[in-house]
């Protein structure tokens, strides 16, 4: 079998208040392939996003490894996961998590602050993930000035201009009506097949969660294979 | 420049915020600067004083005269160049709110003991020459509009009666912090006129300008001076002229420590505010410093984000106080012309201003800096979500 891009074995995380310890995830063991496309879902609660946010290295694990091709982020220093996350990662919110007096563009541009790209590389970037999203008349809007479907689009090319190999999300279209849902599972799944990124994405959306391939269900901490 | 544009765009976030900062700031610093050049202008005559002159006075009391005839001994001590008597004045010019400083002095060394005092030689012979004539400073001529040749008649209040004098003489300071408004009327005129009017304090001098070319021997010469009055009837006091200055600044002392005070207050007190703007904005923004963490920027980039908001809020503030400085204090010069004749904003007051800018700014976005560099991802999500 092909090594799997990630490969998360026994993690555990808990979090104690006073001398009472509440177990958050329990002895996780799961694999996903490169090109993979997994939804996570569960009821609230049940540390879907505790889960999204270790295996895509912006919260600590207690125990356990999550080797992504090859090392495992479970061991890297802060500084380390910067650099990482930077390179590997883009992220999606449900709330898009826009910097609001950014346009659109600027928006875009900011993760390529962290790359060697000259100033006119980075606006080319920029303008070239932007109108993947479909939103090249749109570069010079404010978030405010834009729908929440569109905000969200901008949210995506923000996580796709630096190129990674993975995009995590999480409940990408919790916040949005119905078509602007759609548009967006859409979009993620021209990402997954047309650019191969590996995606995994936490919804409590059924539709949205019939757009992945793989659906993993979380319930109290533990994983289990989807019903 | 995109990370300088959301710099720039964050300081100015809340523009009534930011705006009311800036302005606290600027009063602030204002005030500050005020005060200061007010201390300054107290230290004014200590700045100005030479360091070739020494002071002779009454040991007991500045209001004690001494015997005229000391003159001829102080002269004989090695060292000495010039000995002029002096006494303070304190004439009046028609009503008492019209004060100016006035002295009576020997005329005839006068302008080689004081050469920041710049007069013509024509109008230092024509005021040498003439025993009622008076010579007076630049502004104190501005105030009343006297020229050469007009009378002034001071009316005595150490000595009384009328005193007509004629203006031979108006000098410039030959520096900045050279006191203008004073006028110097001839001690023989003076002496002369008491021993007419009251025999019994004529051959009185209020104090001795001893002339020395030496500085460094300022203090040997000092007590060579005092040596021969030691258990006489008047005993003699010599300082410089700096530390005689500094004895009447130092009969004040309490106020101008007062005043020293309330201007480091007013900085406490502007660094809580800038401090508590620095601190809602950063809270406000934690999940957009959580978001930028989250794309790979480091904690100490945000914090420093964070520090240059607070500087380019503390600067401006520094900035425009600095430049309202000078003119306010032009301002406040011509109404207080009579109690400080020297009223400058000096450059030391300016760079003060400026580094106090610096040190608000700094202080205030500490915390709150620190607070954003080591937040968690994480957490502060959950706290926002
Ligand atoms: N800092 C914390 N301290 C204590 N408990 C925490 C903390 N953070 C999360 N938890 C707990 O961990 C559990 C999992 O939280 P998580 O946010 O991962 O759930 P979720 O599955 O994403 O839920 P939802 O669908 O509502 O978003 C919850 O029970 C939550 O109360
Ligand atoms: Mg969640």
């Amino acid at each position: 079998m092909e090594t799997p891009l990630i490969a998360i074995s026994h993690l555990s995380k808990a979090y104690r208040r006073g001398d009472q310890v509440i177990p958050v995830l329990t002895d996780i063991t799961f694999d996903i392939a490169a090109g993979e496309f997994l939804a996570l879902i569960g009821p609230s609660g049940s540390g879907k996003s505790t889960l999204l946010n270790c295996l895509a290295g912006i919260d600590n694990v207690d125990s356990g490894s999550i080797v992504v091709a090859g090392t495992d982020i479970a061991t890297m220093t802060e500084s380390e996961l910067a650099t990482w996350r930077s390179r590997h990662v883009g992220f999606i919110f449900q709330f898009y998590n826009l910097i609001p007096v950014l346009s659109a563009l600027e928006n875009v541009e900011l993760p390529l602050l962290l790359t060697t790209l000259s100033a006119g590389q980075r606006r080319e970037h920029a303008l070239a993930a932007l109108s993947a999203v479909g939103l090249s008349d749109r570069t010079d809007h404010k978030p405010s000035q834009l729908s929440g479907g569109q905000q969200q689009r901008v949210a995506i090319a923000r996580a796709i201009v630096t190129d990674p190999d993975i995009i995590v999300a999480d409940e990408p279209t919790g916040d949005l009506d119905r078509q602007s849902a759609a548009d967006i599972m859409a979009l993620l799944g021209r990402l997954n097949g047309e650019l191969g990124k590996t995606i995994v994405m936490v919804t409590h959306d059924q539709r949205a969660a019939e757009a992945a391939h793989l659906v993993r269900e979380l319930n109290k901490g533990e994983l289990r294979a989807a019903p | 420049m995109l990370l300088l544009r959301l710099i720039l765009k964050n300081a100015f976030r809340h523009r009534l915020r930011s705006v009311l900062t800036i302005v606290g700031i600027t009063v602030a610093l204002l005030a500050f600067g005020l005060l200061r050049t007010v201390l300054d202008a107290w230290h004014a005559g200590v700045e100005a004083s030479s360091a070739n002159r020494l002071v002779t006075r009454n040991a007991v009391s500045l209001t004690q005269p001494l015997p005229y005839a000391y003159k001829g001994r102080i002269r004989q001590v090695t060292g000495v160049d010039i000995v002029a008597a002096g006494s303070w004045f304190g004439g009046v010019y028609l009503d008492e709110k019209n004060f100016f400083a006035n002295f009576a002095i020997e005329a005839d060394d006068f302008f080689r003991l004081y050469p920041e005092l710049l007069v013509s030689p024509e109008e230092q012979k024509a005021f040498i020459s003439d025993r009622k004539g008076a010579v007076i400073g630049r502004k104190l001529a501005d105030r009343f509009h006297w020229r050469t040749g007009d009378t002034v008649t001071l009316r005595g209040t150490i000595y009384p009666g009328q005193w007509p004098m004629t203006i031979r003489a108006i000098y410039n300071g030959a520096r900045p912090d050279t006191d203008e408004t004073v006028l110097y009327l001839h001690w023989s005129y003076l002496d002369e006129t008491m021993k007419k009017r009251a025999p019994d304090r004529a051959g009185q001098a209020g104090f001795f300008m001893v002339g020395i070319h030496d500085a460094t021997r300022a203090a040997e010469i000092s007590k060579d001076i005092d040596a021969p009055f030691v258990n006489s009837q008047a005993e003699t006091l010599t300082e410089t002229e700096r530390a005689f200055q500094l004895g009447f600044v130092s009969m004040s002392e309490a106020i101008l420590l007062a005043i020293t005070a309330v201007s480091y207050v007013v900085i406490l007190i502007i660094l809580a505010v800038a401090a508590n703007t620095m601190a809602m904005s950063a809270r406000e923004r934690l999940g957009e410093f959580a978001v930028l963490k989250t794309l790979g920027f480091r904690g100490p980039t945000l914090a420093g984000m964070l520090l240059a908001e607070s500087l380019i809020l503390s600067l401006t503030g520094a900035a425009v106080a600095m430049a309202l400085l000078p003119p306010l204090a032009n301002g406040f010069a011509t109404g207080l012309a009579q109690y400080f004749p020297i009223f400058i904003v000096s450059r030391q007051t300016v760079a003060i201003g400026f580094g106090f800018g610096v040190m608000v700014g700094v202080l205030a976005a500490v915390i709150p800096a620190q607070r954003i560099a080591a937040v968690r991802i994480a957490d502060a999500f959950r706290r926002i979500g």
